[in-house]
């Protein structure tokens, strides 16, 4: 069978199941295959709170999304290019992200009058019933011709079932011409040293999905997708969770601390606390606590004696370390915040991206508390955002929070490995010197920087006493309404101050005209594709990202200044541009907005640039 | 080293408790029993950490002169944790009420002991809310009458020494705010023991509950009604030293010496160090007037602590790991290159 070649600029690819098929995994390998070919990509797991959601239900559909490309990919993609559905439920809930020309892959083994049944469909045509009948559908038999491949390999049918999706993925990799190498080195790695009889089976299955493809005429094209033109170097993939953890272990190397992480099990930013239990032989101490308050006390506590403290979590967990953050503020200790925000409020839907947390990381405290907040923008950028926030901490003493978003946490792309000789050192101001009279003074601070210096406890000389109450300069504990204004006006203009240790806002375009885009976060990808998409229809338009958001660059109120319109694009009711509005009460701020649990689409993005351009 | 004495530790700060307040007593133990524990253990000034949670009590560190730290609510426990995690040569002593560590803090309060964290752990129980003028606390005796309980409780109180046992805690002791040598004799204890020590003071709050331990701590009848456990010894009481414990089927049983047939034999001999806690927790649960209230060191038993256990798993790790820098990290794994 001869297949015709297409060579594609780019491609998307979903991958969708019960959450017991493997899709995640199916997903991650396509990917990683793509991105050692020298693609350009972007994913976005999308995965449903269940661990095991009934079996064949809409509510427990599994689906991974990959973008892969020659140029430009930033995010994971809008609609797909090509649909694979594991069962009848996730074609159900899938089929409304395929593209007009989309190929669906379906098992039709899976079709049967019961799986129909209990994922909802009222006929007995499911493509014809979701209006997709047009697409090239592609129905093979995958869970049968798994069976066959391994009939002779003794294994138990539960097994053998479990191979299913590399049969898919060998289809996929036929389709979108990628090697199988990396896979076949994957399964010896995975299975190698605790179930080498698990190798081959599942090598067998990859060849034979790959194999099938090829000798099916229902595949109308193959695609090739050029490698991109990267910047020479060594690359790896990277999620943000596992970002943010190297970027707070990198920071504590530049700052010649240990580091110390006290956090509480959380979706979905579980994957720092546990990323950073592994190294241990870069001196990190993690504590898995008893609760969230635990996590972020014990933070405390470990940046009172000398170390990087952490405590990482997600929205519901923020608010239960609200009153410890204060904590924090009024003893002017360093403190990284990890954020990882999902869907509000409540337990809201655990597993699902949002940018609702905002307000509470700006606000959600008593009192006159003011925490600087630094945001992530992509999943490798949350290494720079980690980093960058650590260094903040630990250099303006003070607890700082970092955004990040379950988007990028869970999300990965293809990193350019950076070199720790390019960082900057990071100087905490410790004490080292007595004043004359021998009594150091805890609150006493830097005439530039407003920041008092950091002693230790086990430093000679230095003891003395931190706590929530409010106290004077000397660390005296004072409740006379002018030392009280005096430091609440001093920790608030400290924090300012870092003002001046941050880079500028940029921005991409012209510095000024009718309509600047501003966002900040995770939609950064999905903007600037629309940003993009805007000015090839000869439009005019200028884009500004903020990765530092409390306080804002410098330069903000002249940036926003130069356009007549500011449209702020973010996956909450308005929470940024209220912010930018009460700080700039002059700039023209319009809004878009969405609260789906999903990341925007870029046709949305686009339609209201162009709304906001009319 | 030069030695320590009562007046290193205290702070220049005014004491601010009311007069007549057990947690005087409490704060000139420690002052005293620290200087001791130093000598003996070679400890300087500035490895002393004493943290706090909230209430009267938590006052206390701002009247040493060590490093201090006075938290939040609840959250001394994990506070003093990340301390001594972070810096396990650093030694923590925490300062907290019955409210703050078993009602607010009881969480981190039972995991600290459960991990066997190396602090030391002093519970100023005056069953009482004071800082806040008067409500029940989780100790409360069921029926106190209260501003929050005006017709008298209707729950039962913990009694902390079976929950520090029942923890799988491996110090317990108990003193009182009047006896101010076994209060010494505790902490020095508790300063030797490598693990979650705690102590329980039996504190009276002058303003709001006078006279809560009463009963047991007025001279006139305290040898009668308390009996001082020390490893190794009889477990003898009494004014005249004519009472003892005996053993009763699976209990315990208060006996005259030299009555009913039973001598000085058949009393039991303290054993602080048995890993089995079943008479531990029968020592810590014995209440007046059946029995006499136990105070001294009832538990003392070596385990593994979790600050060392970090330490430890930290070290091997950093032995057998070949990831010694963030580049080692960054280029670890799976990676491609593009020409």
């Amino acid at each position: 069978m001869k297949h015709k070649v297409v060579d594609a600029k780019d491609v998307v690819i979903r991958f969708a199941g019960d959450s017991g098929d493997g899709m995640q995994l199916t997903g991650s390998l396509f990917a990683n295959t793509s991105a050692i070919y020298g693609n350009e990509l972007s994913t976005f797991p999308d995965y449903p709170a269940e661990i095991r959601a009934p079996k064949g239900t809409v509510s427990g559909v599994s689906g991974f999304q990959v973008h892969i490309g020659s140029e430009n990919v930033t995010t994971p993609g809008d609609y797909c290019d090509l649909l694979v559905a594991m069962n009848p439920a996730a074609l159900m809930a899938n089929a409304k992200w395929c593209k007009r020309n989309a190929m669906i892959l379906v098992d039709s083994d899976a079709f049967d009058e019961a799986g129909m049944a209990k994922s909802g469909f009222k006929t007995d045509n499911p493509f014809l019933e979701l209006k997709v009948e047009d697409r090239n559908i592609i129905a093979a038999p995958i869970t049968s011709l798994t069976e066959e491949s391994l009939k002779d390999s003794g294994m138990d049918p539960k097994s053998v079932h479990k191979c299913k999706n590399m049969f898919t993925l060998g289809m996929a990799c036929f389709i979108f011409d990628r090697p199988l190498d990396y896979v076949l080195q994957y399964l010896e790695n995975k299975f190698g040293k605790k179930h080498p009889e698990m190798v081959a089976p599942n090598q067998k299955v990859l060849k034979d999905g790959f194999n099938y493809a090829a000798n099916l005429q229902m595949v109308p094209d193959t695609y090739h997708i050029a490698p991109a033109k990267l910047k020479k170097g060594t690359y790896r993939n990277i999620t943000g969770n596992q970002a943010t953890a190297w970027g707070l272990m990198a920071a504590a190397e530049k700052a010649h601390l240990q580091l110390f992480c006290g956090s509480y099990p959380i979706t979905p930013a579980t994957a720092i606390l546990e990323e950073l239990a592994i190294y241990k032989s870069l001196g990190v101490k993690t504590m898995q606590a008893e609760d969230e308050i635990a996590g972020i006390c014990t933070a405390i506590g470990a940046s009172y004696a000398g170390s990087l403290a952490v405590t990482t979590t997600s929205g519901p967990g923020l608010s239960l370390k609200s009153e410890a953050l204060g904590l924090a503020v009024m003893t002017e200790l360093p403190l990284v915040v990890v954020d990882v925000q999902r869907a509000g409020p409540s337990t809201g839907i655990p597993t699902k991206t949002e940018q609702t947390d905002l307000n509470q990381a700006l606000y959600g405290r008593n009192g006159e508390c003011p925490i600087p907040v630094v945001a992530a923008h992509s999943p490798a950028h949350c290494f720079d955002a980690a980093f960058s926030a650590a260094k903040i901490a630990l250099e303006h003493m003070t607890p700082v929070m970092l955004l990040s978003e379950g988007f990028l946490g869970n999300g990965s792309e293809p990193w350019l490995i950076p070199s720790m000789k390019d960082y900057p050192e990071i100087k905490p101001p410790f004490a080292t010197k007595l004043p004359q009279d021998g009594k150091f003074k805890p609150f006493e601070r830097d005439p530039e920087t407003l920041v008092p210096r950091w002693a230790l406890p086990g430093q000679k000389g230095f003891e003395h006493r931190v706590g929530g109450l409010e106290k004077n300069h000397d660390g005296v504990l004072s409740s006379a309404p002018e030392i009280h204004q005096m430091m609440v006006d001093e920790r608030a203009a400290k924090v300012r101050k870092i003002a001046d240790y941050i880079p500028e806002l940029k921005v991409d375009g012209p510095q000024e005209g009718n309509l600047l885009v501003v966002g900040w976060g995770g939609t950064y990808g999905h903007i600037l594709s629309a940003i993009n998409e805007v000015r090839q229809e000869g439009k005019e338009v200028s884009y500004a990202h903020f990765d530092y958001i409390f306080p804002v660059p410098r330069n903000t109120g002249k940036v926003l200044g130069g356009f007549r319109k500011v449209l702020v694009c973010e996956l909450n009711s308005g929470q940024f541009a209220g912010y930018l509005r009460t700080l700039f009460p002059e700039a023209e701020i319009i809004k878009c907005n969405k609260v789906q649990g999903q990341p925007f689409l870029v046709g949305e993005l686009v339609d209201a640039i162009n709304k906001a351009l009319e | 080293m030069a030695s320590l004495s009562f007046k290193d530790f205290k702070s220049d700060q005014e004491v601010r408790w009311c007069p007549g307040c057990g947690d005087h007593a409490v704060l000139a133990a420690l002052q005293r029993a620290l200087p001791m524990v130093s000598q003996s253990l070679n400890y300087e000034k500035e490895r002393y950490v004493v943290v706090s949670g909230i209430g009267c009590s938590s006052r206390l560190p701002y009247y040493m002169d060590t490093y201090g730290f006075h938290s939040i609510h609840g959250r001394a426990t994990a506070i003093s944790t990340g301390i001594k995690v972070a810096n396990p040569w650093l030694t923590v002593w925490q300062a907290c009420g019955d409210g703050d560590a078993l009602a607010i803090g009881g969480n981190h309060f039972i995991h600290a002991i459960r991990r066997n964290v190396d602090i030391n752990i002093i519970l100023f129980n005056n069953q009482i809310y004071g800082l806040t003028k008067g409500q029940y606390s989780p100790t409360s005796k069921f029926g106190a009458i209260t501003k929050t309980s005006p017709y008298g409780t209707v729950e039962h109180p913990f009694n902390p020494g079976s929950l520090v046992l029942g923890a799988k805690g491996t110090f317990f002791a108990r003193s009182l705010d009047v006896t101010l040598k076994l209060t010494e004799e505790v902490m020095t204890a508790a300063a030797l023991h490598d693990g979650c020590s705690v102590m329980e003071m039996l504190t009276n709050c002058v303003i709001f509950n006078d006279g809560a331990h009463k009963s047991i701590s007025d001279p006139a009848f305290r040898e009668d009604r308390t009996i001082v456990l020390r490893h190794g010894e009889k477990m003898v009481f009494g004014k005249n030293h004519d009472k003892g414990l005996v053993l009763n089927g699976m209990g315990l049983r208060v006996v005259t010496i030299g009555e009913g047939g039973f001598t000085l034999d058949d009393v039991l001999v303290h054993d602080a160090h048995c890993q089995n806690a079943g008479i531990h927790m029968m020592l810590a649960d014995m209440k007046y007037p059946d029995f006499p209230v136990a105070l001294g060191v009832i538990r003392d038993v070596k385990d593994v602590t979790y600050d060392d256990g970090v330490r430890d798993q930290v070290k091997e790790v950093t032995r057998t790991s070949n990831i010694h820098c963030v580049d080692d990290l960054l280029h670890s794994g799976s990676t491609w290159e593009i020409e």
